[in-house]
């Protein structure tokens, strides 16, 4: 005799505690600590503070700790601890122009106010897996070079250009609400500050494809590397009762100025256009597929044909978010069993109909 | 001193959300409404439990003249909602009505956009008497065949005006009724004749 | 930092609007010290936000927070808790009001989004089938597995209302039975399988085969709340569509597949038309369970998070499924009884028994299906 299948509490409780037993892996095996991920995998910690739109290294360390090294589930984890978060106001815009810079480098001038630093970078090692690391040695350290005399002077490139009239200028404050989408549905077309928001929390593999489908031919947009920073900046708020900006703090952050095809008219000088890139702690790939994309979403108000997935905004801010994208992906996995019954049934009766169509007709007659 | 908000707020917002949720779903059916409150006159206890549980920051709220004229109940609305006050009816997501015999012409508040209906201003009345089976003839969503309701005091012409406000659906504005201990919801998708 | 324990705060109701006023769910002044005092902190990763922690309310004065001040659990306590199963048995289980977990708000959600989706809430059922654009939230379970629901779910829910969460008609199905933890958890409320004696029923994919009636609300998680997302995938086209009651498209659509198939070939989603105006999405329900939705006594809610919709359909309002003349709607028929409990006439799930084509068909509608056997019906028990 069949009996209804039952059990769906007494399942996930176990399916719980393995959870926890294969997070844990061999006991044998020293645990990781948060600290441990928080500094040794510091870009993976990175990539979930700029993606969970929250910055916390330790939250971000013990997510991923929790996740079991799965960004998009520590992203997951990060945003909705974020979402109960109270809020207590923006921010007064960060001045990246006075960045303690770890690293800043230019494609567009061979030297410049400030040098070109190289900073910590993957660049130029050779990938060649380092044994060594298995056998968990000292590390060597680097070197402390003389700092340039203008080291402390470090504008940025856009405003340089932007000095000669070269490159538009940078949109100025007026002092409008800051607009957060975790706060409003987005009603298109989203004007470009949203757009920003949307692509710093995007997904990084979604946003470096939708970046190189742009190289690619998808949305051309020619674009030098104008700069990218990253290192330290002040972060300070205007309490309403107090009316002056107090310190926050610090944080870590990697922006990324493109310099892009010009523009110009009948009317107004050739021009370089701009795209932008932010991203929390070391996160250059991101920080410049953000700002390729940004780039190419701004066709329509430069005046360019929308042809390209990354040129649509609606595709782009629609597809962009890995937790919507895995959410829905992932939900096929949950029951369908009523509508597939319903497919299931139209498909045998289409059958039916077919066959019996399909039938001779003496034969048809002959079963009559 | 200024009077309190409600002495449990998540708990009776919630009642008054369902109170004025099921009087919207059941257009003309009065329902229930006793929040408590001891706000400033001419602000009633209902008009303030609506306020109070659907009103913030997010949301304009416009005042009629006798509201508007005490400070009072403006220091009460601003302290327990956080909502910014409007002179501008049109712009008003929340329009408080204490004077009902008095109130502007419905096509004076925002009826919405064809693209987002949603952005219309809900009006809320203070009426002295909400009585069910007499008065106006109610069909539409949410009434099963007809209904009847008894709302004093309108303004002259009231119905005529419902009939406009239901004749641009989806655009209009919506109505929540309220009367001493109870509320009932007269949505733009009713239409409403003389009984 | 090695050697000692961190403690993070759990995460609490945080205030709904961006333009903070304090207020409901803000828990700002209620933390006496800094939640990451005994981090060691590292060079130039400052964490930053969390730090700021006024001594004082900051900002105007609200409402008092609905949040008990008593001690809040670390996260480590939290996950002990998580492991506590309710004791509750299978069919036809109810279970009492609790006092919910602390740290949280009432339902989870904090008092300024519950405005928020309550005002939007409003706003569906004043515009039958129009769908309210709303801030959906970002949840604590994945986008697509119910987050809209849930929020409106924890938007009307109060504490005399006797919640049923079901998945394809039954209550104990995995998400159906994590949903119902996450309220009875978070919201202390009576939970219940049975159809009559809940007051608030949240589903997925059908609707309940005992009649609804009225004071009970059905809400629907919702995947894709568009009807008109697979002819027109842009929002802003689809709005105008909707904004010009412009259907069109979609009578083409079914008819094409009536000129290539002989019927209507979408089963599931069938497209409605609400009180003669807007058409809706009745979520991914299978067509059987559209003549339900007409004239239903009891609200219906409809909550789309990922795409941050909410709709509604009032009690007693007529809901059309499209079709035309000489195609009228149908819904599926089965052959056979329920094999359990032998009712006809309600939607069966396939069950497959064996490897050699034997198959049997039992009620999608587990409640349904135990209130009959206790009644006494029997099926036949066998395989087809």
């Amino acid at each position: 005799m069949y009996v209804a299948v039952k059990g769906g509490e007494a399942a996930i409780d176990n399916a719980h505690r393995l959870l926890a037993e294969a997070r844990r892996g061999d006991t044998t095996v020293p645990e990781l600590s948060v600290a441990q991920i928080r500094e040794q995998m510091a870009l993976l910690v990175d990539r979930v503070m700029t993606e969970g739109s929250l910055y916390d290294p330790n939250l971000a360390a013990l997510a991923l700790k929790q996740a079991r090294g799965d960004v998009v589930e520590a992203v997951f984890l990060v945003r909705a601890y974020r979402t109960t978060l109270p809020r207590f106001g923006a921010s007064v815009p960060l001045e990246t122009g006075a960045m303690a810079v770890a690293r800043r480098v230019s494609a567009t001038f061979k030297d410049l106010p400030g040098g070109q630093v190289l900073g910590p970078t993957f660049d130029y090692t050779h990938r060649l897996i380092d044994f060594a690391l298995a056998a968990e040695g000292e590390i060597e350290t680097a070197a402390e070079a003389e700092p340039r005399a203008d080291a402390a002077i470090c504008p940025r490139v856009t405003d340089l250009l932007a000095q000669d009239g070269l490159i538009e200028a940078s949109p100025p404050d007026e002092g409008a609400p800051v607009g957060d989408l975790t706060r409003e549905p987005v009603d298109y077309p989203a004007d470009r500050a949203l757009r920003l928001q949307a692509l710093a929390r995007g997904d990084e593999g979604f946003v470096l494809g939708l970046a190189y489908s742009t190289q690619r031919g998808y949305g051309r947009t020619h674009p030098f590397v104008g700069e990218i920073r990253v290192g330290e900046v002040a972060v300070e708020l205007v309490p309403e009762e107090l009316g002056f900006a107090v310190p926050l703090g610090r944080m870590q952050l990697t922006e990324c100025q493109m310099v892009n095809q010009f523009k110009g008219s009948g009317a107004a000088p050739p021009q370089f256009t701009r795209g932008y890139g932010l991203s929390f702690g070391q996160s250059e790939r991101k920080a410049m597929a953000m700002a390729l994309v940004d780039r190419a979403l701004r066709a329509e108000e430069l005046g360019e044909p929308v042809v390209s997935p990354a040129q649509d905004q609606e595709f782009v801010l629609a597809h962009c978010d890995s937790l919507q994208a895995t959410g829905f992906v992932e939900h096929l996995k949950l029951p369908h069993y009523v509508d597939f019954q319903a497919e299931l049934e139209l498909v045998r009766r289409l059958r039916a109909e077919f066959e019996q169509r399909s039938e001779p007709v003496e034969m048809q007659e002959a079963a009559e | 001193m200024l009077a309190p908000g409600f002495a449990d707020p998540v708990h009776d917002a919630q009642a008054t959300f369902r109170a004025v949720m099921d009087a919207l779903a059941r257009p003309g059916l009065p329902r229930p409404l006793t929040p408590g409150l001891t706000p400033p006159a001419p602000l009633t206890p209902e008009l303030a439990a609506v306020a109070l549980t659907l009103a913030d920051a997010d949301t304009p709220v416009w005042l009629d003249a006798g509201l508007a004229a005490s400070p009072a109940v403006a220091a009460y609305l601003r302290f327990h909602t956080g909502a910014p006050l409007t002179e501008d009816p049109a712009a008003a997501a929340f329009a408080l009505i204490s004077d009902p015999a008095r109130c502007p012409p419905l096509n004076a508040f925002a009826p919405g956009t064809p693209a987002y209906p949603d952005t219309s201003t809900t009006l809320v009345l203070a009426l002295d008497a909400i009585t069910a089976g007499e008065g106006l003839c109610l069909t539409g969503p949410g009434i099963r065949g007809t209904t009847r309701v008894a709302l004093a005091p309108l303004p002259e012409g009231f119905v005529a005006q419902l009939a406009g406000n239901r004749a641009d659906f989806p655009l209009g504005v919506d109505l929540i009724l309220t009367a001493p201990g109870r509320v009932a919801g007269l949505p733009r998708s009713t239409a409403v004749t003389e009984g | 930092m090695s050697g000692t324990h961190t403690v993070f705060p759990p995460p609490s109701a945080g205030e709904g609007t961006l333009r903070n006023r304090g207020g409901e769910g803000s828990d700002g002044a209620e933390r006496s010290s800094p939640p990451h005092e005994d981090r060691a902190l590292s060079g130039s990763r400052v964490p930053l936000l969390r730090d700021f922690v006024p001594a004082q309310p900051l900002l105007t004065q609200g409402p008092p927070s609905p949040i008990p001040s008593r001690a809040r659990p670390t996260w480590d306590e939290q996950d002990a808790n998580l492991g506590q199963a309710r004791d509750r048995s299978g069919g036809g289980s109810a279970a009492e009001p609790s006092a919910p977990q602390s740290g949280y708000n009432f339902a989870y959600l904090d008092e300024g989004t519950k405005r928020m989706i309550r005002r939007a809430i409003l706003k569906g059922i004043a515009v039958p089938g129009y769908q309210v654009p709303f801030a959906s939230r970002e949840m604590p379970m994945p986008y697509g597995w119910g987050t809209g629901g849930v929020q409106v779910t924890a938007a009307i829910l109060g504490r005399a209302d006797v919640l049923k969460v079901i998945d394809q008609g039954a209550d104990d199905t995995t998400n159906a039975v994590s949903i119902r933890r996450f309220f009875a958890k978070t919201s202390g409320v009576a939970t219940t399988t049975r159809t009559a004696e809940a007051t608030v029923i949240q589903t997925r994919h059908r609707i309940p085969e005992t009649p609804l009636t009225e004071g009970q609300t059905l809400v629907y998680q919702v995947p894709i709340p568009e009807p008109l997302r697979y002819l027109e995938p842009r929002e802003t086209e689809t709005r105008q569509l909707h904004a010009l009651a412009e259907y069109g498209a979609m009578h083409v659509k079914l008819y094409e597949d009536i000129s290539r198939h002989g019927h209507i070939a979408t089963t599931y989603a069938y497209p409605v038309e609400v009180a003669g105006r807007y058409v809706m999405d009745p979520s991914p329900t299978p067509k059987f369970d559209n003549p339900k939705m007409d004239g239903c006594p009891a609200l219906q809610l409809f909550g789309a998070g990922r795409e941050r919709r909410i709709y509604a359909v009032p009690p007693y309002t007529r809901v059309r499924s499209l079709d035309f003349e000489d195609h009228p709607f149908r819904v599926q028929e089965f052959t056979h009884p329920c094999a359990l409990c032998g009712a006809k006439g309600v939607y069966l799930d396939e069950v497959l028994l064996d490897d050699a084509g034997n198959r049997m068909f039992v009620c999608s509608d587990t409640d349904h299906c135990e209130g009959r056997r206790a009644d006494g019906h029997v099926g036949t028990g066998e395989a087809i």
